[in-house]
C-alpha cells in the first residue's frame, strides 16, 4: 500500500465515522436533555440534588464505589435487573442528566444502586459504611471508617453521633463517632439516588 | 558495474552497507527506548504491587482498610492507570518509535526532545496515580487521572506522536510495510481519542448521560485502536523476521488492517447493553463487535500462514514464543470479546468478574506478551549486549504465561457462575458473591505469579544495562536453533 493520501483518508474517516457516531451524537441529543415539569404538580423530573448530595458525589468518585456497584437497570427484555427488584422501570438517558460524571458502572460485586435511596435510611448507611461487616453479614464490602472520627465525649454527646455500633472497631464506653462532612454528603447522596418518579419514555415494566 | 576494487572493499557490499545503516538508527534510539522501556517496566512493577493489594483486598476486606488512600476504590484504578499508561503505553511507544525508525530506514533525530517527552510522560503518570490515591480519581473507568495530571501526558505525547510522524514523512523510499499503516494509524487515532476525552469529560464535562457513551467509546478505543496497531505492528515485524520469510499474504494484510479500522472503532457500546443509551448506539456496537471476526481472522490466518512449517522456532527464539503466546491470544479474546457483545451471552457475562478476565486477557495475554517478546528482541541491538541468562527468559515465560492463563481461567468460570446467580431472581444477592469468592483468591494467587515473572523481567533488565554476564557473539537462546532457511536472524 504506497498511496498515501489515500491511506490517511483512510485513517481519517473510518476513526470520523464512530466519533461522529458516538462522540458527536450524543453530545448534540443526550447532552442537551432537560428535566421533564409534571404538569399537575409541578415538580421536575428527574427532581434536582440537594448541594449536600450533589458534594456527595465527589466523595463518591474519589472513593471509587462504582468499581462495585453499578447504577442502571436494564429494561426485561434484556435482563432480570427489575425482576430481581432494582427499579420499577428501566433506566433512560434522562435519569442521569444531575449526575457527575454518569456513575453507570460495569461491575456488580456489590448491588446495584440506582434506587438504594429507596432501601435504607441514613442511620443504616452510616453504620453500614462505618463497618458493612456488622450490618451486613459476609459483605466483602471495604470499611470507611476513615469517613468518620472517634473522639471523646464532652458534655453532651454530639447529635450525629452512630448509635448501636457493634464489633471491634465500636467506640469504647465515654467515647463517640462521628460523621466527617465527606461522609455526611456521601450518604445525602446516596439516599437521594431514588429514580421511581415517572418518565414518559421509561414507563414501568409489568413483570411476566 | 562493480570495479574489482569495490567488490573486494567489504564496506560497500549491500548487506554492510544495510549492517551499517540499522547500527547508526539502533544508536540514535538507544536513549530514548531504553528510557520507556525502563520507566514502563518500573511501572509494571508497581502497577502488579497495586494489583495485588486490590485482589487480596476482595477476599480479606479488612487487609489495610484504614487508610484512605489504600481503600480498595483508589488502589484499582491506581493499577488500572499505572499499567495503562505507565507500563503498556511507554511499553508500546518504546517499541513503536524503533519499529517506525527500522522500518522507514532513518535515524531518529533531535532525540533528546523525545528524552524530554519521555520524563514528562512518566511525570504525568505519576502525578496522576498520586492524584488518584489522593482522592482526586475522576472514577471514570480508563481516565481516573486527575485534570491536573492529563494535560502533562498530552503534551508528552504530542511531541512523541509527532516524532513517530516525522520519521514516517522522512523515510526512505520504497514500499510501506503493515507494520508502519498500524503504527502511523495509532500515532494519529491516541491523539484524537485522548484529546476528545479530556474535553468532554475533563475539562468541560459534557452531561451525565452522554458521558458514558464517550467514556466507552474512548476506553475500547484505547485497546483497539491504540495498543492493538502497536501489538500487530510488532508481531507483523518479529514473526517474519525471527523465522527470516515474509508475511504469508500482502492482501489479507490489507483486508485485515482496513477492517480493524473501520469495526474496531464502533466497537465502545457493547460495554453499555441495556443502558440508557439509544437502541440504534448499542446494535451499532454489538453489529461492529460481531464484524470484528473479519479482521481477527484475517490476521490469524496470515500469521499462522506465516508460521506453518516453522513452529520449531518457538523452541529456541524468546521473541518467537512471547509474539506467538501474543498472536494467538489476540485471536482468542477477540472472538470472546465479539461474543460477549451478544445480548443473550452479555446479560450472563456483563458486571461480572468475566469481563475483568477478558480485559486480562486483552492486555496482558495479548498485548503485553507481545511487548515482552519485542522488548527482547529490540533492547540487545540497543544496549550492544545479549541477555545474560537464557534461564531468566525462561522463567519469566512460564510464570507470566501459567499466571495469566490460570488468573482468565479463574475470573471467566468464575465470572459465569457469578452472572447465572446475579440472573436467576430466585439467588439472593449476596450468594452471587459468596460464589465468586474461591475464583477471586485463585485470581490473588496467579497474580503473585505475574509479580514474580516481572520481578524477574526487571533484575534481567537491569543486569542488561550494567552489561553483566559474559560476552555473548550470539544471541541469547532457549536452544540450539534448528536451521530451517538459510536466512535466519534472531
Amino acid at each position: 500500500m504506497n498511496r498515501l493520501p489515500l491511506l490517511f483518508l483512510g485513517i481519517f474517516l473510518t476513526f470520523a465515522s464512530a466519533w461522529a457516531g458516538l462522540v458527536a451524537y450524543p453530545y448534540l441529543k443526550l447532552g442537551q436533555l432537560l428535566p421533564i415539569t409534571n404538569e399537575e404538580t409541578g415538580e421536575l423530573a428527574p427532581p434536582p440534588l440537594s448541594g449536600i448530595a450533589d458534594a456527595g458525589q465527589d466523595v463518591y468518585a474519589a472513593n471509587g464505589c462504582l468499581y462495585c456497584h453499578s447504577q442502571q437497570v436494564r429494561p426485561a427484555y434484556l435482563s432480570t435487573d427489575i425482576a430481581k427488584g432494582l427499579g420499577p422501570r428501566r433506566t433512560v438517558a434522562r435519569d442521569y442528566i444531575r449526575s457527575r460524571p454518569a456513575f453507570l458502572g460495569t461491575m456488580r460485586t456489590g448491588p446495584d444502586l440506582t434506587n438504594v435511596g429507596l432501601r435504607y435510611s441514613a442511620e443504616w448507611q452510616h453504620r453500614h459504611l462505618y463497618e458493612p461487616g456488622e450490618v451486613s453479614k459476609g459483605s466483602i464490602m471495604p470499611a470507611f471508617r476513615y469517613l468518620y472520627i472517634m473522639q471523646k465525649i464532652e458534655g453532651a454527646p454530639n447529635a450525629d453521633a452512630l448509635k448501636d455500633l457493634t464489633g471491634p472497631h465500636a467506640p469504647k464506653p465515654g467515647y463517640e463517632v462521628v460523621p466527617t462532612e465527606d461522609a455526611k454528603a456521601l450518604v445525602a447522596y446516596l439516599l437521594s439516588l431514588k429514580r421511581n418518579y415517572p418518565l414518559p419514555e421509561s414507563p414501568e415494566e409489568a413483570l411476566e | 558495474m562493480t570495479t574489482l576494487a569495490e567488490s573486494l572493499n567489504p564496506s560497500s557490499s549491500e548487506q554492510t552497507l544495510e549492517k551499517i545503516e540499522r547500527s547508526a538508527i539502533d544508536a540514535s534510539a538507544r536513549l530514548p527506548v531504553l528510557l520507556f522501556f525502563g520507566t514502563a517496566i518500573f511501572w509494571l512493577l508497581i502497577g502488579s504491587l497495586l494489583a495485588l493489594v486490590a485482589s487480596f483486598k476482595m477476599s480479606i476486606p479488612g487487609f489495610l482498610d484504614n487508610e484512605a488512600w489504600l481503600t480498595f476504590g483508589r488502589v484499582r484504578p491506581a493499577h488500572m492507570n499505572t499499567v495503562i499508561y505507565g507500563w503498556a503505553s511507554a511499553a508500546g511507544i518504546g517499541v513503536g518509535l524503533w519499529l517506525m525508525a527500522r522500518l522507514c530506514r532513518v535515524a531518529m533525530m533531535h532525540t533528546s526532545l523525545l528524552i524530554v517527552a519521555a520524563i514528562f510522560w512518566n511525570l504525568g503518570v505519576l502525578v496522576g496515580t498520586l492524584g488518584i490515591l489522593a482522592g482526586d480519581s475522576r472514577s471514570i473507568e480508563w481516565l481516573e487521572f486527575p485534570g491536573y495530571s492529563t494535560p502533562i501526558l498530552f503534551i508528552a505525547y504530542a511531541f512523541i506522536g509527532i516524532w513517530g510522524i516525522i520519521m514516517f514523512r522522512f523515510r526512505r523510499p520504497g514500499h510501506v510495510y503493515v507494520s508502519q499503516w498500524y503504527l502511523l494509524a495509532a500515532f494519529l487515532w491516541f491523539p484524537w481519542l485522548y484529546g476528545t476525552v479530556n474535553i468532554l469529560l475533563i475539562w468541560q464535562p459534557i452531561l451525565g448521560s452522554a458521558q458514558g457513551a464517550v467514556n466507552w467509546w474512548y476506553a475500547h478505543n484505547v485497546l483497539g485502536l491504540w495498543f492493538t496497531p502497536i501489538g500487530l505492528a510488532s508481531a507483523y515485524y518479529m514473526i517474519p523476521k525471527v523465522i527470516g520469510r515474509p508475511i504469508h499474504s500482502y492482501y489479507l494484510s490489507i483486508l485485515g488492517f482496513w477492517s480493524l479500522a473501520l469495526f474496531y472503532s464502533w466497537n465502545g457500546m457493547h460495554h453499555l447493553i441495556g443502558g440508557p443509551f439509544p437502541a440504534w448506539m448499542i446494535s451499532a456496537s454489538v453489529v461492529a463487535s460481531i464484524m470484528m471476526f473479519i479482521p481477527v481472522i484475517t490476521v490469524a490466518i496470515n500469521h499462522h500462514m506465516t508460521m506453518k512449517g516453522h513452529f520449531g522456532g518457538l523452541k529456541w527464539s524468546p521473541t518467537l514464543r512471547f509474539t506467538v503466546f501474543g498472536a494467538m491470544s489476540y485471536t482468542v479474546v477477540s472472538f470472546q470479546g465479539s461474543l460477549m457483545a451478544i445480548p443473550t451471552l452479555n446479560q450472563i457475562t456483563h458486571f461480572t468478574h468475566y469481563t475483568i478476565g477478558h480485559s486480562h486477557l486483552g492486555l496482558y495475554a495479548f498485548f503485553t506478551m507481545m511487548m515482552f517478546g519485542a522488548m527482547y528482541y529490540i533492547t540487545p541491538r540497543l544496549v550492544g549486549w545479549e541477555w545474560p541468562s537464557a534461564n531468566l527468559i525462561r522463567w519469566h515465560f512460564w510464570l507470566a504465561a501459567i499466571g495469566i492463563l490460570v488468573m482468565v481461567g479463574a475470573l471467566t468460570l468464575g465470572g459465569i457462575i457469578q452472572g447465572l446467580a446475579l440472573y436467576d431472581p430466585a439467588v439472593n444477592f449476596m450468594n452471587s458473591m459468596h460464589f465468586a469468592s474461591p475464583f477471586l483468591w485463585v485470581r490473588s494467587i496467579s497474580g503473585l505469579l505475574l509479580t514474580a515473572a516481572h520481578v524477574i523481567f526487571a533484575v534481567h533488565f537491569v543486569m542488561m544495562l550494567l552489561q553483566m554476564g559474559s560476552k555473548r557473539g550470539e544471541p541469547t537462546l532457549f536452544a540450539r536453533p534448528v536451521l530451517e532457511e538459510e536466512t535466519l536472524s534472531v
